[in-house]
């Protein structure tokens, strides 16, 4: 990495010329030839063959076009390896539009894709309450409605699997534990540049009419579906991929890259949460993935994996899917968790109390969540005698759950809390979740699941959780670190406006949807009894206000970020912790020497407490990089 | 340092422990007005108890973060103008924290005996041969289906996308709709011809998947006559949502053997066409691409 960025866009231009333009040519080309060759050998005359591979071949050579290949390549056929470009430092805009190994390029990179992504899942969104403000399917086809609940929920699981490790993980942990770099900086792009494809490849469903299972994708409908849900296999698949890819990176730099004196006990609580996000990811995205293939099976090749008539059984899906599904919805709130116990310390001027309850909170939760996922079968049929072992997993979850709030409550508890944006954030994180957890309990006590599983009960709590909790820690994240990011201040009282706003419009909306569970509503329906028209108009006119909310959002990160001319401070928040004592713009290597780090993070109001690190680094430390 | 921070604390403990505990009385007998209407049969009854029993038990922990969160939010925010300054460093206490770890697992523990409880009764009322009391499904995937004689057999059958009802105990009779005894003991056996649909009848308070291939077995004792509503509760394509019965009724037991010889002299002509009675049906496979 000796030479300069001038260098290395001459190099790259005369060896191997790779980026968006080629990476999108590469994938019509290998779209198409995927097409032809499954419609060669496809066994059956349903064109699911060549959707799939059509998907798949565009995937890999959208991949190799962008770059991918360039290095595996470059090392076996003796080329230079450093005239390739991968630029780990370039300047620009250009930067963001190709394949970087920068961990900051990727985390902005990531921010972009999700905030686009959530825009559409959003409108989604809006156009699924639009339809319910009517009884009965008229403002949209009931067959529309069913596609829309599909691309609205694969959307959104699309975005939440990463709308935090994606952006802040990848961005932040390296700055966090003082590392100059990421393990796997490769894998890490890799596991960004997957997301843009799943996300085309998902919206190309609407080509075929969408797919008609949302999100859980149960065969046999699944399986009765038309080449939309294709879009679904691959896309999942891809989704899968690049959760595994993040995990392994996570999880080997957090492990090997913390700079000398980052001890595990001063790691900062937001680096545990994706620790454990990571290895959620990293063991349970394989069996979503073997479970896909094994639906893309059924339905090119009419192998019977999950159809009773021919041998098979619907329910091996419903034990893979969910045995990776309950695991994922923990993919989503820890780091959630870690956002909200990091943020709290740094605005309430006090040490984080009950540090190590608060990991032991969040690993509790990520070893029992490979224990409960047939609470989502209770009514199905499957194995009645283990139905109080589940029970009883489910519900011991809370327990580290209230570790979390135990944590955030007594850090706030005789604090000099200072009330920024990202602060209300995090304490409206804390009233959403309180809801949503305790709705949870509700569902995991299987006599009163029987009446609630599958309602609108249980679409209210996950909304609470997902929307309510990550979203919620999402903009507290935003709000706080974005000035880190982009030198940008969001502005504060924009901030507060969008923070009410957001925060009465969500509760506003999701709230009521408990009653409507109660009140006899099952899910995902497009026709609901008249009795219930006057609680879905008013969820859908909060709906409407809620979208209004994230448009204020939008407007605020987009006028800081692209209009605003004031550049914000380094350490605007006063904050101990590490990636605060970095300049902005953060360096092209993070730190000139690796830091040598002296004390924690969240030392506020210690004695003698020292400067959390050394930047200067040891003498002769060069490692790391 | 704990003897130090404990004294300046207590005011502040008395501050938050008065509106807590105002709250969750208000919360109570707020609680106490609210009537669950599934409870149509005992199972039903059972649910709503239990509902009502955790709406109970989580009133005083909603209440206990909200005021900790108002309190904490309002009382010790840094005014405007005030300097940035730090504030204790507590770095945390052992004996809350253990506190908080003993009341959160009796309160989850208390939660999974009462659950199971009422779980394992309704099964042991079920396997005495007393009124069926068990919730949810039994699945005994391709078991026969066992003559219990007491309890009135009553299969369900879902199919895109709509319930249909076989009486064994009645030569076999298939309606397109539901009508019950009042307090006579029902074994139901749901099972499907396409795709997975879940029966959801709302006031019996009961929820079954049907899954094709699978006899999924439940057990309902409707206390009293009343009307019942059946919806779908599994996706199951476009006409899911339209995937609802609202004639369900439970009867007399005389109203419903008028009721069943109708339904039988009504449907003796397609009758003789239906398979005969199994725990699960097999249909044509099914194709794709529709």
């Amino acid at each position: 990495m000796s030479m300069t960025s001038g260098d290395l866009i001459t190099e790259r231009r005369l060896t191997i010329p790779t980026g968006i333009p080629t990476g999108i040519l590469f994938a019509i080309v290998g779209y198409f030839a995927g097409v032809w060759l499954g419609n060669l050998f496809g066994l059956f005359d349903d064109q699911n063959t060549g959707v799939i591979l059509g998907y798949l071949f565009g995937t890999a050579a959208f991949l190799i076009g962008l770059g991918f290949l360039n290095y595996p390549l470059a090392r076996v056929l003796g080329w230079p390896v450093d005239a390739l470009g991968e630029a780990y430092e370039s300047r620009g805009l250009g930067r963001y539009f190709r394949l970087s190994l920068d961990h900051k390029v990727i985390g902005i990179q990531y921010l972009v894709t999700i905030l686009t992504m959530l825009f559409f899942g959003g409108v989604g969104a809006m156009m699924i309450r639009t339809a319910l403000l009517s009884p009965d399917p008229t403002i949209v086809p009931p067959g529309q409605y069913v596609a829309l609940i599909g691309l609205h929920s694969v959307m959104m699981i699309f975005i939440t699997s990463a709308v935090i490790v994606g952006p802040f993980g990848n961005y932040l942990v390296p700055l966090m534990i003082g590392s100059r770099r990421m393990a796997f900086p490769r894998l890490e792009a890799l596991s960004f540049w997957l997301v843009p494809p799943a996300a085309v490849i998902l919206a190309a469903a609407t080509f075929w009419g969408g797919f008609p299972t949302g999100w859980t994708g149960y065969p046999p409908l699944s399986e009765q579906a038309s080449q939309g849900m294709d879009s679904y296999v691959v896309g999942f698949i891809l989704i899968g991929l690049a959760l595994v890819t993040s995990g392994v990176n996570m999880l080997a730099t957090i492990i090997t890259l913390r700079a000398p004196g980052m001890t595990w006990s001063r790691l900062p609580i937001f680096v545990w949460g994706i620790f454990c996000t990571s290895a959620l990811g990293m063991l349970a995205a394989p069996v979503l993935a073997a479970a896909l293939i094994m639906l893309g099976m059924d339905r090119t090749l009419n192998t019977p994996f999950y159809l009773a008539s021919n041998g098979g059984s619907n329910y091996l899906w419903q034990n893979l899917f969910w045995f990776f599904g309950h695991p994922e919805v923990y993919i989503f709130i820890l780091p959630a968790f870690g956002i909200v116990m990091e943020i709290i310390p740094h605005f309430a001027r006090k040490p984080l109390w009950g540090y190590r309850i608060g990991v032991v909170g969040l690993f509790g939760v990520a070893l029992l969540s490979w224990f409960v996922w047939q609470h989502h079968l209770f009514v199905s049929g499957i194995a009645p005698v283990l139905r109080p072992f589940y029970m009883l997993s489910t519900e011991l979850i809370s327990v580290p759950t209230g570790f979390i709030f135990l944590v955030a409550l007594g850090t706030l508890w005789r604090a000099r809390v200072w009330m920024t944006v990202p602060m209300l954030f995090c304490l409206g994180f804390l009233f959403n979740f309180v809801i949503g957890g305790i709705s949870g309990v509700y569902l995991s006590d299987v006599p009163t699941d029987v009446t609630l599983h599958g309602s609108y009960f249980s679409m209210a709590h996950f909304h609470y959780t997902i929307m309510g909790g990550e979203i919620f820690a999402f903009a507290a994240a935003i709000y706080y670190w974005l000035p880190k990011m982009t030198g940008k201040m969001l502005n504060q009282t924009v901030g507060k406006i969008h923070f009410w706003w957001m925060f009465i419009a969500f509760n506003s909306t999701f709230f009521p949807l408990f009653i409507a569970g109660i009140l006899d509503m099952p899910r995902r329906v497009s026709a609901y009894d008249p009795s219930l028209v006057f609680l879905n108009r008013w969820v859908s006119i909060s709906a409407y206000f809620l979208f209004g909310s994230m448009i204020l959002f939008a407007a605020n990160i987009i006028y800081a970020w692209f209009f605003q001319p004031v550049r914000a401070v380094s350490n605007p928040w006063a904050a101990r912790s590490l990636e605060w004592q970095l300049p902005t713009p953060v360096p092209a290597h993070n730190f000139e020497r690796v830091p040598v780090i002296l004390a924690g993070s969240y030392d506020y109001g210690m004695p003698n407490a020292k400067p959390v690190a050394d930047l200067r680094g040891l003498v002769g430390a060069t490692g790391g990089s | 340092m704990a003897t130090r921070t404990a004294n300046p604390s207590r005011p502040h403990v008395i501050r938050v422990l008065i509106p807590w505990i105002i709250l969750t009385v208000a919360g109570w007998i707020a609680v106490s007005f609210i009537h669950f209407p599934f409870d149509l049969s005992v199972q039903g009854q059972d649910q709503a108890r239990t509902l009502l029993i955790m709406t109970y038990l989580a009133t005083p922990v909603f209440m206990g973060v909200v005021v900790m969160l108002v309190y904490s939010g309002i009382v010790f925010r840094r005014r405007p103008g005030e300097q940035l300054v730090d504030g204790l460093p507590v770095t945390g206490n052992t004996r809350i924290q253990a506190t908080w770890i003993v009341v959160s697992l009796i309160l989850v523990l208390s939660l999974a005996v009462l659950g199971i409880t009422t779980l394992i009764s309704s099964q042991a009322a079920q396997a005495i041969g007393a009124a069926g009391r068990a919730i949810g499904g039994e699945g005994e995937t391709g078991a026969a289906i066992k003559e219990t004689g007491s309890e009135l057999q009553v299969q369900v059958i879902a199919q895109q996308w709509y319930f249909t009802y076989r009486f064994p105990d009645y030569g076999g009779v298939e309606t397109t709709h539901l009508e019950l005894p009042a307090g006579v003991p029902v074994e139901f056996h749901v099972t499907s011809l396409d795709i997975i649909h879940s029966w959801w009848a709302y006031q019996l308070g009961v929820k079954a998947d049907a899954n094709p291939g699978v006899d999924n077995q439940f057990h309902m004792t409707p206390r009293t006559t009343g009307s019942f509503t059946v919806r779908c509760a599994e996706l199951c394509g476009i006409w899911h949502g339209e995937m609802a019965d609202t004639t369900g009724q439970v009867v007399s037991q005389g109203d419903f053997n008028t009721w069943i010889a109708q339904q039988q002299s009504y449907f003796a002509e397609i009758q003789k066409a239906l398979p005969s009675y199994g725990p699960y049906y097999f249909p044509a496979p099914l194709t794709k691409g529709s």
